[in-house]
């Protein structure tokens, strides 16, 4: 299961918590990665939408990917509004030794960037703004587009 | 009938079609100018799994989403 939370994740209560349960599994590595708002180009934060149903099997099929290298993934993601500074993002791998996991980490956040739906935005005078420019389609797109 | 949902970004309701395959919601929707710029980005999904052929058939009651570029994290 993803987490999913309004707002700003609690990044300390987060990574802690999947240390711990985690703790007795055997797993000789955990990497996590925390993505933390940047102060750029003036906005206030970035806000999030995220479509469920596709975000959990997308997930599923890490978790199964994850499972055949002796492996497991978390994810944490946020919704809605998070300001500069704060974190709306975290991705953790778990692996009896560290190469797997320093691997699957890499591999895991590249295939979240191009393929989980959601949607990012700027927050400028207190307006979304969809980051069209940062934004990936998914493969495939462009199904509907016709004859044109 | 199936409904038509448009993710994310894309700011319109959901339609409701008779549509046999997708090729038939591909031809409604190319007729829509607001949706032009959309249907060469976005992906689609019928019942939540993403689907890559025109010829995908649908039921009544079936759900066909648009997909337009992600950016999570």
């Amino acid at each position: 299961m993803v987490e999913l939370y309004d707002g700003a994740l609690d990044v300390e209560e987060i990574l802690a918590r999947w240390y711990k349960e985690e703790s007795r599994s055997n797993y000789g590595a955990y990497i996590p990665f925390v993505g933390t708002v940047r102060d750029e180009d003036g906005i206030e934060g970035l806000s999030f939408d995220i479509y469920e149903p596709i975000l959990e099997k997308w997930f599923d099929e890490w978790q199964k990917k994850a499972k055949t290298a002796g492996a497991i993934v978390k994810m944490a993601h946020s919704r809605g509004d998070v300001f500069v500074h704060e974190s709306s993002y975290i991705a953790a791998v778990f692996s009896p030794k560290r190469r797997v996991a320093l691997d699957m980490i890499d591999e895991f956040v590249e295939d979240f960037k191009a393929g989980a739906p959601i949607w990012k935005y700027d927050l400028r005078d207190g307006e979304r703004i969809y980051a069209a420019e940062r934004s990936t389609p998914i493969t495939g797109s462009g199904l509907l587009k016709g004859e044109s | 009938m199936v409904r038509v949902e448009f993710l994310g970004p894309i700011k319109k309701e959901p339609l409701y079609l008779d549509a046999a395959t997708l090729q038939d919601v591909a031809d409604v929707l190319s007729s829509d100018k607001e949706m032009k710029e959309w249907l060469q980005s976005c992906a689609v999904a019928v019942n939540d799994t993403l689907v890559s052929s025109l010829e995908t058939p649908l039921c009544d009651g079936d759900k066909v989403s648009l997909l337009p570029p992600v950016c999570g994290g």
